[in-house]
């Protein structure tokens, strides 16, 4: 009976090993996520691969962008071949999966796109190759703007990266909603009160519209963070890091008020219905769907949105920058400058583990000069790094675009911390941000919920309350 | 999934040494063609397990500094995980979903099913039968794409409702413990069922007859005779059910991604956001030693309770 019990409690046992085994492969098996494509990491001298973000409707601008840069370059070096390796992945799986490939040498592909709030980590992790001396040569360096140079330079001068768009953010306002509310066009609201209250007027006034549209959700992942949390926060009187003291603000007065904005348009019914907007496609279906049937009031979003209505986008509207207008988002009670706005973007990165690394650095060469570049930025509505293209009058006079208006957010606009710690703290954000906005949590206990995690994962002598 | 063939490693291993020992020569022999499959679970096996158990105890991350200068903790992970009330109302959900869904769902489902199924006709089983082995059969994936379009927005099941004029709700928004419990029971009950198939087939007739003859009822004879027959089985049913449904990831993360909010964040969810989406691989490697121990006292709190002998 003793050696039944011995034989059941290790089979047991064992069953549960492979139960808690099952769940960590991946975290010992280094890049075996990443495998989808095996042919991948370019074992021959003559391939490079180039990875980046394939998600929602077509056209995919940065896929045609490098396609066209590949062809290029392809004609200038006889015998290369440029693969392209889309990753079908919403962002947040996308840095995931993108971290895991270039963990190892087999997977991790010769050129990466990288966001730049990734950028100080995946550096520090050892992904990504200093580009310092590459740059230095390139007389082209000289063209990018010193406010996107710092986006992919660490806090120790390292370059991991070539930017290649940035952005702004901002309101957008339905100008017939905002007739039929009564409201007035052009709109300028001057604090956090104006937003609520040309809200509750569309939400009184015109029925069946969203009368305030932002991202809430953990599914959405960085959008909710910049687009939604730090677009308010920015616009108190707190930050999120403390850079004189090298100290994350954890618990702050704006950290606090700011939770309790969201939380006032989704206890009230201000926003979008929650299933509309916990999920991954919620940036998708506000763009390309509730937009277009005219069916939000204002949303918070990026300069970049009306590349989605233009004729060769994804949901064509060529009335969506009359219908839809952008105005700068207010600081919380108006005080100085007056307005708040993010700044972000992408760069061009090559993996640490490349082993085409001079070929790849020509690549990131041919994808970034002026003409390549701006073709990118133009059909995607992204805000340009490079100074020639910003004067140049064919992207200024772009139609269908806010190049403009977006453009002089720039005047006021704020970078995320330059820290290789903040992807995790931004999940941290998100997780707030959501339970504030399903009603799980109250903005205080979200706030000191946020605290213990980041104190957590940063440790707490690296935290600060104000 | 592993389960079964775990089992059966481990008993040859046991009886091997034994016989080892008695026929020497033949032994060795037999431990030299062994080798192969030891050095195959060493490396495949035991090696990721060992290396799981050690970053439990280190910060090792997705990204980051600490990603490339790993750092050994102690019991630090643990320490705050305790700490973390997200944590807490993740073992919660992990146990609502583990009573609803496997301990009431698939295991009387099954059991229930099993019993009806040996007592009706041929017709009746192969209807029954197809369409309850229809669930097991479908890939967890599958599962979870049929339950999103049947619970989603205006999906199949609002549409159904619509026939008798009761109005759409989000049921994966609404009720979303409930839509996963629903979706797993659906996909899983057909093991149970035919573990318990081949269970009842070994209560004597004779037995159940001469209780009959007793003047023993349904329920008594369910109850007195056919119960304590296959208890063995309801115990073995129970602790697999239970690690399976422990590890569930697939079908709760593509119905819900563990939300709204944290409503169906099980263990496994929260494990992968950590390790993954929070790039906190070292503390979510620690989340998964906790999922291996609730495993395990699950298995013995079942096997207590049935007093199973062993």
């Amino acid at each position: 009976m003793a050696k039944r019990l011995i034989g059941a409690v290790s089979s047991i046992a064992l069953a549960g090993l492979v139960l808690g085994g099952c769940g960590t492969t991946p975290a010992s098996g280094s890049g075996g996520n990443g495998s989808s494509n095996s042919s991948s990491g370019g074992g021959s001298s003559n391939t490079i691969t180039v990875a980046y973000q394939q998600f929602g409707k077509p056209p995919y601008f940065n896929e045609e962008w490098l396609q066209q840069s590949a062809k290029a370059f392809e004609k200038d070096h006889p015998g290369v071949t440029v693969k392209l390796e889309p990753i079908e992945a919403s962002e947040n799986d996308f840095y995931t999966k993108i971290d895991l490939m270039m963990k190892s040498a087999s997977t991790a592909p010769d050129v990466v796109t990288e966001d730049t709030f990734l950028i100080n980590a995946d550096g520090s992790a050892g992904y990504l190759q200093p580009l310092n001396d590459d740059v230095n040569n390139w007389s082209d360096w000289s063209q990018f703007s010193d406010a996107m140079k710092s986006g992919s330079t660490s806090n120790d001068g390292t370059i991991y990266g070539v930017p290649y768009s940035t952005d702004t953010r901002g309101l957008y306002y339905d100008v017939n909603i905002f007739k039929k509310a009564g409201l007035p066009v052009p709109w300028n609201p001057k604090n956090w009160n104006d937003v609520i209250n040309a809200a509750k007027a569309i939400k009184a006034k015109v029925p069946g519209v969203i009368p305030f549209y932002c991202q809430v959700g953990k599914a959405t992942g960085e959008a909710t963070t910049m687009q939604t949390f730090e677009m308010l926060l920015y616009g108190t009187n707190d930050t999120l890091y403390d850079t004189k003291t090298n100290k994350w603000i954890v618990q702050s007065p704006g950290f606090l008020d700011s939770l309790k904005f969201i939380q006032t348009i989704y206890s009230q019914n201000l926003g979008p219905s929650l299933s509309t907007v916990l999920n991954a496609q919620a940036g998708n279906t506000e763009v390309q769907e509730l937009m277009p049937k005219q069916q939000i009031g204002i949303a918070i979003d990026g300069n970049w949105l009306p590349g989605n209505w233009l004729s060769n986008g994804a949901s064509p509207w060529p009335d969506g920058t009359k219908d839809y207008q952008l105005t700068a988002m207010p600081t919380e009670n108006g005080q100085a400058p007056g307005y708040t706005s993010m700044s972000g973007g992408w760069a061009l990165s090559i993996s640490k583990l490349s082993k085409n690394q001079k070929l790849a650095w020509e690549f990131i060469q041919t994808a970034c000069n002026k003409q390549n570049m701006e073709w990118y930025d133009i059909n995607q509505g992204n805000l340009t790094p490079r100074n020639d293209i910003a004067s140049d009058s064919k992207y200024q006079n772009a139609p269908g675009q806010f190049f403009k208006e977006a453009t002089s957010f720039t005047k006021f606009t704020h970078f995320r911390p330059a820290n290789s710690q903040y992807p995790s703290v931004s999940t941290q954000i998100q997780t707030a941000v959501e339970s504030v906005a399903t009603g799980a949590s109250t903005p205080e206990q979200a706030m000191q919920q946020y605290t213990n995690n980041v104190q957590r994962i940063v440790g707490a002598g690296n935290t600060e309350t104000k | 999934m592993g389960n079964a063939s775990v089992d059966v490693v481990s008993q040859p291993s046991k009886s091997k040494s034994k016989r080892g020992f008695r026929a020497g020569h033949t032994g060795w022999r037999a431990a030299l063609f062994m080798l192969p499959s030891w050095v195959l679970l060493l490396v495949f096996f035991f090696v990721p397990i060992l290396l799981t158990f050690y970053f439990a105890f280190t910060n090792l991350s997705l990204t980051g500094a600490s990603s490339a200068a790993t750092q050994f903790v102690g019991f630090r992970n643990f320490a705050s995980m305790f700490a973390d009330p997200t944590f807490r109302i993740s073992v919660l959900k992990t146990i609502i979903f583990l009573i609803f869904s496997a301990v009431i769902g698939q295991q009387v489902l099954g059991l229930l099913l099993a019993i009806l199924m040996n007592e009706r006709n041929r017709v009746f089983r192969s209807v029954i039968g197809v369409l309850v082995l229809a669930g097991w059969v479908t890939p967890e994936i599958v599962v979870a794409f049929i339950f999103f379009a049947f619970f989603s927005n205006n999906g199949t099941f609002d549409m159904i409702l619509g026939w008798f004029h009761i109005k759409a709700i989000a049921w994966l928004y609404t009720f979303p413990m409930v839509s996963v419990v629903v979706a797993n029971i659906w996909h899983g009950t057909a093991f149970s069922m035919l573990v318990y198939q081949a269970a009842l087939g070994d209560v004597p007739k004779e037995i159940l007859e001469s209780a009959e003859i007793d003047g023993a009822g349904r329920f008594q004879r369910l109850f007195r005779v056919t119960l304590p027959v296959i208890k063995g089985s309801i115990a073995t049913n129970m602790v697999l059910i239970t690690l399976q449904t422990l590890g569930l990831f697939t079908l709760i993360y593509s119905l819900t991604g563990g939300g709204p909010g944290n409503k169906t964040e099980t263990l496994p969810i929260y494990m992968y956001q950590q390790a993954f989406s929070d790039y906190q691989l070292g503390y979510g490697t620690a989340i998964s030693l906790i999922l291996l121990v609730i495993g395990i006292i699950a298995s013995f709190v079942y096997m207590r309770m049935l007093k199973i002998e062993m």
